[in-house]
């Protein structure tokens, strides 16, 4: 169970209240509808899902309803900062230890070479 | 007798810890035993001599107690206090007992003496690693019929109770600054240091009191006071403490993310007569800031040849159950060991008066200090011995011991054999918390690492052998300051993983590594021979460590005789991820308070009263419960939905739609607002007016639809399916909040503050008219799509007249709390007037004839707006919308898409199943080509025959032409038709 830091509310709260909501800074083109195939597809459908340092949308639906982007390590689920819509990236703090070791199955559960 | 005698002839005068004043009767596969109180099942029995307490999982092999903790794979029991009450797999070293209790063995039939499914013994050679999956590959009907019940009923554990549970569980949710798992030494004073700071702390042990070595090693000495005396004055003094919690018979389970751990309160199992106030078993949801584990470690079994009889347990396990419960495991106790806290479980035993047959150590040079120790007590230590075979049948009766490398065997009589392959640091919730191991090569075990969050590990789980730097250890992890000092007899070294001597050839010997499942050091190997080189491959293929005990004490050994046949170094091979939960928790503890009624809590109407008395049937939609329809005396559901279709028709039908989404869309830029979000155009619709709205997402496929009313400039009632007003509430809400920021517009869901009564039908305004005040409702004046905040029986209403059957019809939405009056009221006046009440099923009939779509029903997701026949809701004029690009692309502008239609059976009577595919020529060879599926299907009894609407390819294009729906057993012929069946010109709706 996550704990995530609500940007509006100031406050650590679980997981329970809120909900996921998709990959950050993506905005809907200002004259989408004259945009080409190729530009609509990269905007609606296409999506990193990197492994790593994400930057996603999160809505605290069961609070105060508000949604805000957070900088998330995918594989070891820290957040390293979360802050309100409509505000670019946000320099992020100085990790520890880079996670960069845990990676494949093999890797991980064992080695079936 | 005396009371000792009384509760065991095993119980050793003096021993151990429990009061002999205080006794509990229990009995065990119907015979009745005393026990003391404090007494696990097993050191009850074991008092009394029974070591025989189950059959192992494949082979049926008599099993006793291995060990006396919560990693015990053998003795798995059934506890009940009455028929409900009953729960299987119960470690019996774990369960204390309470007076009244009935134990029963497990897995045996007819007895557990004489068991007719030890036969699988004899049958051993085919029961080989693998051995499901090579065996029963086929026939594949043979599988369902006679392999698998077989198997199920041969191998197995116990047996689930049949009963509802009566018992009630509680859940409690706590954040603190640390939590302690593990009330060892360790764990204890960790807990001291971090209350001295003023932390608000957890403490928390899986056993009836803190102490966990402590329980069996009298030999050490903390502050001066013996070892065990000091835990419980400690917990005392931490429990005084206003910041500090106590929790013991209480499991950390699981370690989650974010200092989140799942905890599991054992409240009243073992409590003769629990309250009816007390939940049996409470699960804890803890936030913990910091996390520090004690989890101590594990005492590891020796693998040698018939490793598995009763009488055969591990050294600490015979030392806590002398030193704590004060009973001695045997009388002529042999010890087999490659390490030195086997020594100290002897030296105890013999100064009680048992008698120590020999030490067998398979290391060359034990310590000086304690063979110096055996000499002084008069044992004799047999050093590079290993002891190769037992004998004995329902308990063991002798070990074989011969010199290591051959030759020199020679036969010694006992009643139990105590072991010790050394120590497995208890890393489970470590590598739950994600951290990662590092192989201590020296002491051949894993150790925390790197650590993912913030957690440390302290004491014998972090690998700190020694007392003094434990303590330290532990003091700094509490972040406190703490003067204390321990001290203990003898320091342990050895330990080996993997089998002895005497664990093979393959070809005859049993030497168990897993005893829950049954797994040999021959069906590891095998594994790898057989091509299984990851662990990850020989754990599955020989299910190691895959039974309810998750492998705390084969893992280890498992992994190190696959290192050796694989010739690779143990980390090379890697270990199985430890994962939650740490021991087996009930499913009542995590299910909660979320059973019966309370599970999917039911969403009611406020008018679900008067349904009911009016013998309302109900449907659930989403969570709602709704009216499905109201059989009258001897009707059956077609009957009731055929006489209220008709009803409605020719008088009229009251409908409660309360369930309908509603949100309040209300500011300067309220219709600019819904201009973005539906297809429609929203500017041009004047205030008291309504219109039908589609919702696309961006991809051009339809989301939503639903009536929009315009109450003033600034405000609009919009109207969303029953099921999909959260998500569209949550759709728009993204929109304001992130797309649209600039537009002042403030959402807001009203769904459950209005209800809603429907009155439909050529007499809906006769019915209605009476109570309505502040609007003149004539057909002139309040024509179809109108709207008007007005006064229902006094009530301030919003009035919408709007229809979903195609008739003259009406909404009149009021508060909740005035639904059930407003709709008595108007159910008093429409039934002599020859109405009926209906329900969802007729108004699904109803708008089908109609040709009104539901989506999610005759849509899926997949379906543009002009594919369901809806492209005049589309505005064309909209300089954008949501969906407006997406309904540009290739593929929703192409031909032959698939588009919604009529269909008509041939045979009038026959009533196609939704869901039914469609195609043209029903000779093809399959697979056929599929044009598409039946949405909806319904018996129209207006139409006097069946009706349905379909997706088609190129539907409206194949209006005239058969197409064939192929069943099972039968193909039907349908005729495409367009989608209206009732009142094709709607003339009725302006009545």
């Amino acid at each position: 169970m996550l704990l995530i830091h609500c940007p509006y509310c100031e406050e650590d709260r679980s997981e329970l209240e809120f909900r996921w909501a998709g990959e950050a800074h993506i905005a809907r083109p200002e004259n989408i509808s004259a945009i080409s195939d190729e530009e609509f597809a990269e905007y609606f459908f296409l999506r990193n899902n990197e492994k790593g340092l994400t930057y996603e949308r999160w809505r605290h639906i069961h609070g105060c309803g508000r949604f805000f982007n957070a900088a998330r390590d995918t594989v070891s689920d820290r957040f390293l900062t979360t802050y309100k819509a409509g505000m670019p990236k946000q320099p992020l703090p100085e990790t520890g230890a880079s996670e960069k070791t845990v990676e494949t199955y093999e890797a991980t559960e064992g080695d079936a070479r | 007798m005396s009371a000792s005698s009384n509760s065991g002839t095993f119980r050793i005068k003096g021993a151990g810890r429990l009061t002999p004043a205080r006794t509990a009767r229990f009995t065990f596969d119907g015979k009745s035993y005393t026990a003391l109180e404090g007494d696990t099942v097993a050191s009850a029995l074991l008092a009394h001599g029974v070591h025989l307490l189950g059959r192992s999982f494949k082979y049926h092999r008599p099993r006793g107690i291995l060990s006396a903790g919560p990693e015990e794979p053998n003795a798995l029991i059934d506890v009940s206090r009455d028929a409900a009450r009953r729960q299987p797999n119960v470690r019996a070293t774990v369960q204390e007992v309470f007076d009244g209790a009935k134990i029963a063995s497990q897995n045996r039939w007819p007895s557990l003496k004489f068991d007719v499914g030890a036969v699988n013994n004899l049958f051993s050679p085919f029961f080989a690693a693998g051995f499901y999956y090579k065996t029963f590959m086929w026939p594949r009907e043979a599988w369902v019929k006679i392999y698998e019940p077989f198997i199920r009923r041969a191998a197995g554990l116990g047996v689930a109770p049949t009963e509802e549970d009566p018992d009630h569980y509680a859940n409690r949710y706590a954040h603190c600054d640390v939590l302690i798992a593990g009330a060892g030494v360790a764990g204890l004073t960790a807990a001291l240091s971090a209350a001295a700071t003023g932390a608000s702390v957890f403490l928390v042990d899986e056993q009836p009191e803190v102490g966990g070595a402590l329980h069996y090693d009298t030999a050490t000495t903390i502050d001066g006071q013996n070892g065990y005396d000091w835990a419980q004055a400690t917990a005392a003094k931490l429990k005084a403490m206003p910041n500090v919690t106590v929790l013991t018979r209480t499991t950390v389970f699981g370690y989650y993310n974010h200092g989140f751990l799942g905890l599991v309160e054992r409240v009243t199992d073992h409590v003769a007569k629990p309250g009816k106030d007390l939940p049996r078993e409470r699960l804890w949801q803890v936030r913990a800031k910091k996390v520090v584990l004690a989890t101590g470690s594990i005492e590891r079994h020796m693998v040698f040849a018939n490793n598995d009889r009763p009488g055969i347990m591990l050294a600490s396990a015979a030392r806590t159950f002398l030193n704590h419960h004060g009973v001695a495991v045997g009388r002529q106790v042999g010890v087999y060991t490659a390490h030195d806290s086997a020594y100290e479980a002897a030296f105890d035993l013999k100064r009680a008066g048992v008698s120590i047959a020999a030490i067998v150590d398979c290391r060359a040079d034990p310590g000086e200090a304690l063979l110096a120790e055996a000499r002084a007590l008069g044992i004799s230590v047999l050093s590079g011995h290993s002891v190769t075979d037992t004998g004995g049948r329902l308990r063991i009766s002798s070990m074989t011991v011969a010199r290591n490398g051959g030759g020199d065997a020679r036969k010694i009589p006992v009643d139990a054999l105590i072991v010790s392959a050394g120590w497995t640091p208890s890393v489970h919730l470590f590598s739950q918390s994600r951290g990662k191991l590092r192989f201590d090569d020296v002491n051949q075990r894993f150790l925390p690492n790197i650590y993912a969050q913030d957690c440390v590990s302290v004491g014998s789980c972090n690998g700190t052998d020694d007392l003094a730097e434990l303590i330290d250890e532990a003091i700094a992890a509490g972040g406190g300051s703490v003067a204390l000092a321990g001290e203990n007899r003898f320091e342990w070294t050895g330990g080996m993983i993997g089998a002895a001597e005497g664990a093979g050839p393959d070809t005859t010997v049993k030497a168990f590594v897993d005893f829950q499942h049954d797994v040999t050091a021959k069906d590891i190997r095998l594994a790898v021979r057989e091509g299984m080189h990851s662990i990850e491959h020989i754990k599955r293929f020989t299910t190691n460590g895959m039974a309810s005990d998750q492998g705390k004490l084969s893992n280890m050994h498992g992994l190190a005789i696959a290192a050796e046949m694989l010739d690779r170094p143990i980390p090379q091979v890697g270990l199985t991820t430890f994962r939650a939960p740490y021991t087996p928790v009930t499913y009542g503890t995590l299910v909660g308070h979320s059973r019966g009624e309370l599970f999917d809590p039911a969403r009611k109407t406020p008018m679900h009263a008067l349904e009911t008395a009016e013998g309302a049937e109900f449907e659930d939609v989403g969570n709602w419960k709704r009216a499905w329809y109201y059989p009258k005396r001897g009707e059956d559901m077609l009957a009731a939905v055929n006489r209220e279709c008709r009803t409605v028709r020719e008088v009229a039908g009251v409908f409660n739609g309360s369930t309908l989404g509603k949100i309040e869309v209300v500011g300067p830029d309220a219709a600019q607002f819904l201009n973005l979000l539906y297809t429609n155009a929203w500017d041009s619709l004047k205030p008291g007016k309504s219109r039908y709205g589609i919702m696309t997402r961006e991809d051009g496929f339809v989301y939503d639809d639903g009536v929009v009313g315009r109450l003033a400039e600034d405000r609009f009632h919009v109207t969303t399916t029953t099921g999909g007003a959260p998500r569209v509430l949550h759709h728009m809400e993204d929109y304001l909040q992130t797309e649209f920021p600039h537009l002042k517009v403030w959402l807001t869901s009203t769904t459950e503050q209005w209800a809603v009564i429907a009155v439909q039908g050529p007499k809906a305004r006769e019915i209605i008219q009476p109570f309505v005040e502040g609007v003149d409702i004539s057909n002139e004046v309040f024509p179809h799509m109108s709207v008007a905040e007005c006064s229902v029986m006094g009530v301030p209403a919003r009035l919408f007249r709007v229809s979903f059957t195609g008739e003259l019809g009406y909404e009149i939405n009021v508060p909740a709390d005035y639904g059930p009056a407003v709709w008595k009221a108007i159910w008093e006046r429409a039934e002599p007037m020859g109405a009926c009440l209906y329900g969802t099923e007729t108004m699904h009939v109803l708008r089908a004839e109609k040709g009104y779509i539901i989506v999610g029903q005759d849509t899926d997701g997949t379906v543009t707006p002009h594919d369901a026949g809806l492209g005049w809701a589309v505005s064309s004029k909209k300089p954008d919308f949501v969906g407006i690009r997406g309904l540009k692309r290739p593929d929703l502008v192409r031909e032959n898409r698939k588009q919604l239609v009529g269909l008509l059976t041939k045979d009038p009577a026959v009533v196609l199943e939704e869901g039914g595919q469609i195609v043209a020529d029903p000779n093809q060879a399959k697979p056929m080509t599929m044009l598409g599926h039946v949405t909806s299907a319904y018996w129209s009894e207006n139409c006097g025959r069946s009706i349905a609407l379909a997706l088609v390819a190129g539907g409206r294009a194949r209006i005239g032409e058969t197409l064939h729906v192929p069943l099972k057993d039968r193909t039907i012929e349908v005729e495409v038709t367009d989608m209206v069946f009732f009142d094709k010109d709607g003339g009725r709706i302006h009545g």
